[in-house]
């Protein structure tokens, strides 16, 4: 891997069961110290992509290289350059810390004079010092979660992929956890993560989305945003907010209307009602409004409004 | 602005339930108003699915008082079940059963009559969009799809209130939106919904919470008022070098939190205004010339943390 | 009891039962397999015993001796042996379990002694075709003796009728063929009963809470009862319609007589499925999971019926306190009633006493069941 090419890099990359696409001419790259995130819901083909990329499935079509190494072709050599987390954590909860991790090594073959040193690395960065004989299902979700994550980085790989990794932990942790992911990044580790869960996909640098085998969107968090919505976001405090809601459904100019909670958001675009107009076009339909302010679209919004679009071209043509 | 406060529909008191050496509810009191969606929040192994259980009658408690409708559930357990609907986390769907016979056979047990459960069953169908599917069986259907009929077979009885365990786990997002635009039609009709969540951003769009730790309620209230009590403010601090930003700021004085994002910093101080030109200047010292500090509106889980950030060694 | 309920349960139920390959199979296709394995393959009749000659004499005497042994239907002659080491090579290689030894001078000897032994020999590494061998020997032994007897009285002039003996009449009640069959299939019916109807219900709770069913059924206002009664419903009519075409194969096919009434046989064959659906029930009550459920079931089912109910081996033979513990072997009773009813014709009066076991067991294990499910977790 020469030092500028980047650490992923995928290009149209498919895979077919019988008549099923899985994954469908998916374009992709991730350069060294990135963290990019693979979002997209239960049954996209993430899992499908990342099985290609581990070289643990063959692609049907496409082609993609990880760590220099093609998938398709080098599969053993890409996966001693790669380090796994999967959703689970993998770990042997009847074995103890220090257990689990000399058998990861082992399996990783981490160099005799290096293991010592990786597996007090990594026991700091789970922070469980003085833990090292405690039997793995005694700890807590955030706990196994930085302990896996140590176990996938035994032998330095300088690609991580990382399968709904925060599934089932505390906030707490969570965010724990994401600051560990990022000074690894820091280090130079190229990062995949992939989650259904749409606000993971803040921590990430850039961000794949994911719909029925292909790529929806790619960019940062705040480009995706500014891109999709088509309009500028409102919450809206009103009542009745049944009523607001048909009102608004069908206004010129109202992109989107959705009851949120106690209120209404709707996304106003060009040439129609503006902001300032709404209270005045409320009232008179008899609807008491209380405020109106803008609100920042939540990647979930982001992602419904673009699969929404792209499913919309896809059925179209 | 906020509807009147009706009867209280669900009214919980000491609610206690221990698993062995474990408390998992500990002395729990709530109290949900008609018509309220009410999100018991809190992160997995908090006891959202145990209270939701001893609501629902599956579970006995150790102690406490339970009143659904006014019925109290735990001395009457048999009759509570007529007055509410319970949908538990895996849906207790019948895969080899289709869409239509799974519906039939709860509509049966819920003792609806045939003629008004084919008229209801018709109605619920439609509006969930599945009325071409009825044939198909259940275990061929996707996530969303399944989500959508575990929520009709608790709804054929027309009941008055709604439990729902961590109805949207899985789901993907354009379901999920389905799910609660069919959520907000029913509150409009006057169902109560309690429902529990690991989503904290699922949680906004309930009308009010209860954060929930360790088996106990830490908070109650509703979402605005929550953030509103989020001790300082949140600031988000974009740029293209969003580590060093965090370097820049973190430890300075008044800085209560530093959340290194993808392509930002979320920062918590004690007053925005006073710590806004001083965070400035302390980035602006490390070089970063592209940052660019805008307030920031805080979501659940910045609340969450906030209010109750401790992590757990062990399993309690 | 709510009806609807009950029947929507029963209804749910047997749409599954349909849809579920596996129980199909063990609905439909085991009893068919079991009684053609159990009625063709197993025979406690043992025919053409195969048998090795070593007649050292080769006389006129001799042959007719060994001619004697084939003449009877019991031995087949398998070799014709030149050595004793011959028969031990033959007995080893499993060719033959039994061999006649005719000495060199029989033929001197009876004419000189009015006697001479014959030595039979036999392969006792199985038992019961031992004894049984044995018997037919002693059998044909005797037979021969009677020719000999006469010969030899119509050779010296005396009427064959004066030389004294006695003759062995047997006459068999109820079973006249002897034939083992009889004996055997109406308790192979138990056994298919009790297999089929307690694996079937074995499954039935333990599925609901392995696909994660129970808990929104527990959370719905349907009773232990009517759950109980709805999910046996449809497994109460697969049962009684297994037990009627394994009863009809065995009239019918394998021509073992009956001589009772159906209404009587119909009555203790509802009954004796209610006792193994409830076993089945009950298994599957307490163990959560399908797997282990079925196992037991197996366990709990064709070992008492196969080993202590009288299918194969006879209670009055066995020592008095495993005769005691079979009191609670549920099949015990029904295959006593069985081949009362079947080879018998016997009525009620006489059956009282295993239809009176079989009716308290039956209640026994529905209250046992109905108690042991709990509506909460």
């Amino acid at each position: 891997m020469s030092p500028d090419s980047p650490a992923v890099l995928a290009e149209g990359l498919t895979k077919r069961f019988a008549s099923f696409t899985a994954v469908d001419h998916l374009d992709l790259r991730i350069e060294k110290g990135e963290v990019v995130g693979f979002i997209g819901p239960n049954g996209a083909g993430k899992s499908t992509t990342i099985r290609m990329l581990c070289g643990l499935l063959r692609p049907s079509e496409g082609r993609a290289s990880v760590a220099g190494f093609d998938v398709g072709r080098q599969p053993e050599e890409v996966r001693e350059h790669i380090g796994y987390m999967s959703q689970k954590f993998s770990l042997y909860g009847d074995l103890t810390v220090r257990e689990n991790l000399r058998f990861f090594a082992g399996i990783y073959r981490v160099p005799h004079h290096d293991l010592g040193e990786r597996m007090r690395f990594a026991i700091s960065m789970a922070g469980l010092e003085g833990r090292e004989d405690v039997l793995v299902r005694t700890l807590a979700g955030g706990w196994k979660q930085r302990l896996a994550l140590g176990c996938a980085i035994l032998h330095r790989p300088p690609i991580l992929f990382l399968d709904e990794p925060t599934s089932g932990v505390e906030p707490e942790a969570r965010r724990r956890f994401w600051d560990l992911i990022h000074e690894l990044a820091a280090g130079g580790v190229a990062i995949l993560v992939s989650t259904h869960y749409m606000e993971e996909a803040e921590y990430c640098n850039r961000i794949a989305l994911i719909d029925g085998g292909r790529l929806v969107a790619m960019g940062t968090p705040s480009e995706l945003r500014q891109r999709s919505l088509g309009g500028d976001l409102f919450e809206v405090d009103c009542v009745p907010l049944g009523a607001a809601l048909k009102a608004l459904g069908s206004a010129q100019g109202v992109v989107e209307a959705a009851i949120f909670g106690d209120k209404l958001h709707i996304v106003l675009g060009q040439g129609g009602l503006s902001a300032e107009e709404l209270p005045r076009f409320l009232a008179e339909r008899e609807i008491r409004v209380g405020s109106v302010r803008p609100a920042t679209p939540s990647l979930e919004d982001v992602f419904v409004r673009l699969v929404s679009t792209t499913r919309e071209t896809r059925a179209a043509s | 602005m906020m509807a009147e406060v009706n009867e209280i529909a669900v009214r919980v008191h000491g609610l206690s339930k221990s698993f062995g050496s474990v408390r998992a509810v500990r002395d729990i009191d709530l109290a949900v108003a008609q018509g309220e969606i009410f999100g018991l929040v809190g992160p997995d192994g908090a006891g959202k699915t145990t209270i939701m259980r001893m609501l629902a009658a599956v579970l006995r408690p150790d102690a406490g008082e339970i009143l659904v409708d006014g019925v109290d559930v735990v001395a009457e357990a048999e009759r509570a079940k007529l007055h509410l609907s319970y949908m538990p986390q895996r849906f207790g769907l019948y895969e080899d059963l289709t869409i239509a016979e799974n519906i039939f056979f709860y509509g049966a047990l819920f003792g609806v009559p045939r003629g008004e459960r084919i008229a209801r069953s018709q109605e619920l169908l439609e509006a969930a969009g599945l009325l071409p599917f009825r044939r198909r069986l259940a275990g061929q259907l996707s996530g969303g799809m399944k989500q959508k009929l575990g929520l009709i077979c608790a709804l054929i009885h027309t009941p008055r209130v709604l439990l729902l365990d961590e109805p949207t786990t899985g789901v993907d997002p354009v379901s999920r939106r389905d799910f609660w635009a069919i959520l907000y039609n029913l509150r409009e009709g006057g169902v109560t919904i309690v429902l529990s969540t690991a989503y904290m951003d699922e949680a906004e769009r309930c009308s009010r919470l209860a954060l929930l730790h360790g088996g106990e309620i830490r908070h109650c209230d509703t979402p605005q008022h929550l953030k509103a009590a989020m001790p300082g403010a949140l600031l988000a601090i974009a740029s293209a070098h969003p580590r060093d930003v965090r370097e820049a700021v973190s430890g300075k004085p008044g800085v209560l939190g530093a959340l290194l994002m993808g392509d930002r910093v979320h920062v918590r101080v004690d007053d925005a205004g006073r710590r806004i030109p001083e965070l400035r200047a302390a980035i602006a010292d490390q070089g970063i010339a592209d940052a660019v500090i805008t307030p920031a509106e805080p979501g659940i889980e910045d609340v969450f943390v906030a209010l109750l950030g401790e992590e757990k060694p062990h399993e309690p | 009891m709510n009806i609807q309920r009950l029947l929507a349960m029963a209804y749910k139920e047997t749409l599954q039962i349909w849809r579920d390959p596996r129980s199909l199979a063990v609905a439909l296709l085991m009893p068919l397999m079991q009684m053609g394995l159990l009625g063709y393959g197993v025979s406690l009749d043992i025919k053409h015993v195969p048998l090795c000659v070593y007649d050292q004499e080769n006389s006129q005497a001799s042959r007719a001796v060994v001619d004697d042994f084939t003449a009877s239907n019991w031995f087949t002659i398998s070799h014709t042996i030149a050595s004793e080491a011959g028969i031990r090579r033959a007995m080893d290689r499993g060719e033959c379990a039994a061999a006649v030894v005719i000495p060199v001078d029989f033929s001197r000897t009876l004419a000189a002694t009015g006697s001479a032994p014959v030595q039979a020999i036999f392969d006792a590494t199985d038992v019961n075709t031992t004894n049984i061998a044995m018997g037919y020997a002693q059998g044909v032994v005797a037979q021969t003796n009677a020719t000999i007897a006469a010969r030899w009285a119509a050779s010296h002039g005396v009427q064959p009728s004066l030389v004294g003996r006695v003759d062995f009449e047997p006459s068999v009640w109820f079973n006249e063929t002897l034939e083992s069959r009889n004996f055997i299939i109406p308790g192979v019916v138990a056994v298919i009963l009790a297999l089929v109807g307690a694996q079937l219900t074995s499954l039935t709770i333990s599925r609901e809470w392995e696909r994660g069913t129970m808990e929104q059924l527990i959370s719905t206002p349907v009773t232990p009862l009517e759950v109980m009664f709805g999910k046996l419903i449809p497994y109460f009519a697969i049962g009684l319609l297994d037990a009627a075409f394994c009863l009809a194969v065995a009239v019918f096919w394998f021509h073992v007589p009956f001589r009772g009434s159906i209404g009587i046989l119909f009555v203790t064959t509802a009954l004796f499925d209610l006792v193994v659906l409830g076993i089945g029930y009950l298994i599957s009550v307490r163990i959560r999971n399908q797997l282990g459920a079925s196992q037991v079931a197996l366990l709990l089912t064709m070992l008492p019926t196969t080993l202590l109910s009288g299918y194969t081996f006879p209670i009055d033979q066995m020592p008095t306190a495993i005769q005691v513990l079979t009191y609670a072997v549920y099949s015990r009773y029904y295959v006593t009633i069985l081949r009362a009813i079947f080879l018998k014709g016997s009525g009620l009066t006489d059956l009282w006493t295993p239809v009176l076991g079989l009716v308290a067991y039956a209640a026994i294990i529905i209250w046992l069941a109905a108690r042991a499910f709990r509506k909460h977790l």
